[in-house]
């Protein structure tokens, strides 16, 4: 086996953080299986050239397991002559548990299977939220997949699919979660497998849940389908602990950097130095009780926001997902179930409308939102929107037909 | 081995409450209130008072069996055998007794792992793949990383920011890794160079054309062959096409520079979550080290530490302080590049009296 100079690289092990280059290192030096010694060895020689040359140089291909067409990425090196034992260096991509949660023998079990077909790199977790087992060659990634998937592992997304789902840690270990984020999770993606497994859509759909308004989990920027969690009753207060914070903070500090910062100037202090919140005009942005969290607490009527078609730069731009149901309340079978149809209703709509390569988001910025309303047969609401209106340049021929479906929604909520 | 194929069990995405921690799983919707004890270290304490305290360390995150291993070890000898791992693919170990946490914390400290990453702290940056897997990358992504954290380590242990300062990096304008309160992504700069031989055996040419954001890719015939041509001065170097099309060859060893944005923020927290905005370009892509980029991030940390408020993320802070204010303190040029000229761009200029002097 030639062994590769690697000056470059030799330099990312230099300095206190923990170095990717050292283990690969390991892989190449130490490890007993000499086709791992090989695969590694050859792929810190691709790198090195990559570093000096200043290019990538990986092309896809086709490379699926038996029954999916999706959940590989497959990787073929333009310069395998070069590097010939990591010339074939597939990454398969396996859906985690909701909430990224795993046993130690669960880990040693994967890097037993992965030491066996694969590279022994291995990435917790990639971008799109999969575990990332990164390098084997088209006939292994079978063999991989077979192993992993006898023991209840299974692939994610890769390509116009249904992507992989991720969720924060929330109800786990959060006391701001107002949600149950893995079920959430779980009830989505799993009645979506086909649609994982099997591309055949416009473009890539993700899932995001986040517990809270902080939103760890990116889902409003970074997902066609947001689930937030929020509460609709008076956020709890506990006024000992919120004096508590008065006495070891200080009133200034509590004035600067919890009352002035309320975008909705929903909260003050009583002259009996009490919290005191205008519940109504509160948007549950989250900040006082990331700051004050032994004194304030989401309410009990919790329930989710669910946010369309957030999503980065290609190609229209960057767009954050929409407000497209203010509040749904999940609690029962039944809520669960309606959350599973908006979402069919949902990717059915898109995939019948989308153009190619285009995401939902692009999409309703194409059609209009009142047109993937209807589309969806989703009532309007002014949650929707920042502002209404402002260019005068609009057809309203229903106009009255349009404002009676309000009123009569009003008096039925009402009733 | 039978050659009949084995057809898959579509299990899809495991319930995590199997490899939950067992305190996580008992209280799981039930927790009160959550204290910061020190950096790296959280403790969360249930209804019932029961109270688990979470270590969290930095790794390489592209991991080695050896690696996870030994964090599998540290796991079972000095935790529960449970972990969980961050967005920000930072590792976490539980335990439910506060005496079991500094010797953690030395344990993973000796083991050369990095411990911190919590609240206002400088946190992991989020990263994808760049040379080392990806088919478009314009830089590599850990190797930016490692030589970043090597040098922000301290801003990951300890809690010397305003509030929370997420990093992202991306290895072209695709952007995985995801908008971030400062993000260090590749920014083409010039239109790409197309291998005409390739084009119609490789690329399936309306989709390509289809792909441009500006309409710059045209259907053409070169030297006999069907090909595709590019309007160089509308072409705004997105390197859209080179995705479907890789002989619209857009990496460059010199022209492929990394451009700093900021203020991207996911959190619904005092403002509305915000998109990055572009402040710095025309930054060397300087393997193995990239200092360049490094300086620059360091420099704004810098002025953002000293000049904003407790809780401010970096975009409440410009957003209080100014656009004009924040290129002064930074000392980072203002161009005409600046200036927005995408569709909505109006909307990003000043149509009003306000300025500070």
């Amino acid at each position: 086996m030639a062994k590769y100079e690697t000056p470059m690289l030799d330099e990312l092990e230099n300095g206190p953080w923990p170095s990717f280059i050292s283990g690969f290192k390991r892989l190449r030096d130490e490890h007993p299986d000499k086709r791992i010694n090989e695969v590694a060895g050859s792929l810190l020689g691709q790198l090195e050239h990559s570093y000096e040359t200043r290019k990538g140089y990986w092309k896809g291909g086709t490379v699926s397991v038996f029954g999916y067409g999706s959940g590989i990425i497959p990787r073929f090196s333009e310069v395998g002559d070069a590097f010939p034992e990591s010339k074939e260096f597939h990454t398969l991509r396996v859906q985690p548990p909701a909430g990224n949660h795993y046993t130690t023998d669960m880990l040693r079990q994967l890097a037993d299977s992965w030491e066996k077909f694969g590279s022994g790199l291995v990435t917790f977790h990639g971008q799109t939220g999969n575990i990332m087992f990164i390098g084997t060659d088209t006939e292994n990634t079978q063999h991989f997949f077979d192993e992993i998937n006898d023991y209840g592992w299974d692939l994610g997304g890769a390509g116009p699919c249904v992507r992989t789902g991720m969720s924060c840690v929330g109800a786990s270990r959060c006391e701001q979660s107002c949600l149950d984020e893995q079920k959430i999770h779980r009830v989505l993606m799993n009645n979506f497998t086909d649609d994982v497994h099997r591309p055949a859509l416009p473009y890539k759909f993700k899932f995001k849940v986040s517990g809270c308004g902080n939103d760890c989990q990116n889902a409003i920027e970074r997902s066609d389908f947001a689930v937030l969690g929020t509460w609709r009753d008076d956020m709890k207060v506990d006024q000992e602990a919120f004096k508590g914070y008065l006495q070891t903070k200080g009133r200034q500090y509590i004035i600067d950097n919890v009352i002035t910062r309320c975008p909705t100037q929903a909260i003050s202090i009583s002259d009996n130095d009490e919290f005191v919140v205008e519940n109504r005009n509160c948007v549950r942005c989250m900040h006082c009780l990331n700051v004050l969290p032994k004194a304030l607490s989401p309410g009990d009527d919790k329930g989710a926001t669910i946010c369309i078609g957030g999503k980065r730069t290609l190609k229209i731009g960057d767009l954050m997902g929409t407000v497209v149901v203010p509040f749904k309340k999940l609690e029962t079978e039944d809520d669960y179930e309606e959350l599973v149809e908006l979402a069919e209703e949902i990717i059915d709509f898109w995939a019948e409308n989308g153009l190619e390569h285009e995401r939902c988001g692009e999409m309703i910025e194409r059609i209009g939102l009142a047109n993937f309303l209807e589309g969806i047969d989703v009532d309007v609401d002014p949650n929707m929107v920042n502002n209404p209106r402002q260019s005068s340049y609009v057809r309203m021929d229903e106009w009255d037909t349009e404002a009676e479906k309000w009123f009569e929604r009003k008096a039925e909520a009402a009733s | 081995m039978s050659n009949a194929p084995r057809p898959p069990i579509e299990s899809g995405c495991p319930d995590g409450f199997q490899y939950m921690h067992p305190m996580m799983r008992k209280h799981y919707g039930n927790w009160d209130y959550h204290e910061d004890p020190q950096p790296g270290v959280l403790k969360h304490v249930a209804k019932n008072g029961d109270t688990i305290y979470t270590v969290r360390a930095g790794t390489q995150r592209i991991l080695d069996v050896f690696t996870l291993r030994k964090l599998c070890d540290i796991g079972d000898e000095y935790a529960d055998g449970h972990v969980h791992f961050t967005i920000r693919s930072n590792i976490e170990y539980m335990v439910d007794d506060e005496s079991r946490v500094q010797p953690l914390i030395d344990k993973l400290t000796e083991e050369g792992f990095i411990v911190g990453g919590t609240r206002n702290s400088v946190a992991m940056i989020s990263h994808t793949q760049g040379w080392l897997h990806c088919d478009i990358p314009g830089t590599d992504a850990s190797g930016v990383v490692k030589s970043m954290m090597d040098e922000l380590i301290d801003e990951f242990k300890n809690w010397n920011m305003p509030n929370r300062v997420h990093l992202t990096t991306s290895c072209c304008q695709i952007n995985c890794g995801g908008q971030g309160d400062i993000a260090i992504n590749v920014q083409h700069t010039k239109p790409p160079k197309i291998n005409h031989d390739l084009v119609s055996n490789v690329c399936e040419r309306p989709s390509v054309v289809a792909r441009c954001p500006v309409a710059a890719i045209r259907p053409a015939m070169v030297d006999g062959k069907p090909s595709l041509e590019v309007d160089e001065k509308k072409c705004i170097c997105c390197g859209a096409c080179f995705p479907p099309c890789p002989p619209m060859q857009i990496n460059d060893a010199e022209h492929s520079k990394l451009a700093i944005w900021i203020g991207g923020n996911h959190s619904n927290a005092r403002s509305k979550p915000t998109f990055q905005k572009l402040v710095a370009a025309g930054i060397p892509n300087n393997p193995p080290r990239w200092p360049e980029a490094t300086a620059i991030v360091k420099k704004i940390l810098k002025v953002y530490k000293e000049d904003a408020k407790d809780w401010e993320r970096i975009n409440d802070w410009v957003e209080r302080i100014g656009w004009p204010r924040f290129f002064e303190l930074t000392e980072l040029p203002f161009t005409k590049f600046h200036i927005d000229n995408w569709r909505g761009a109006r909307n990003s200029l000043n149509a009003s009296a306000h300025i500070r002097f």
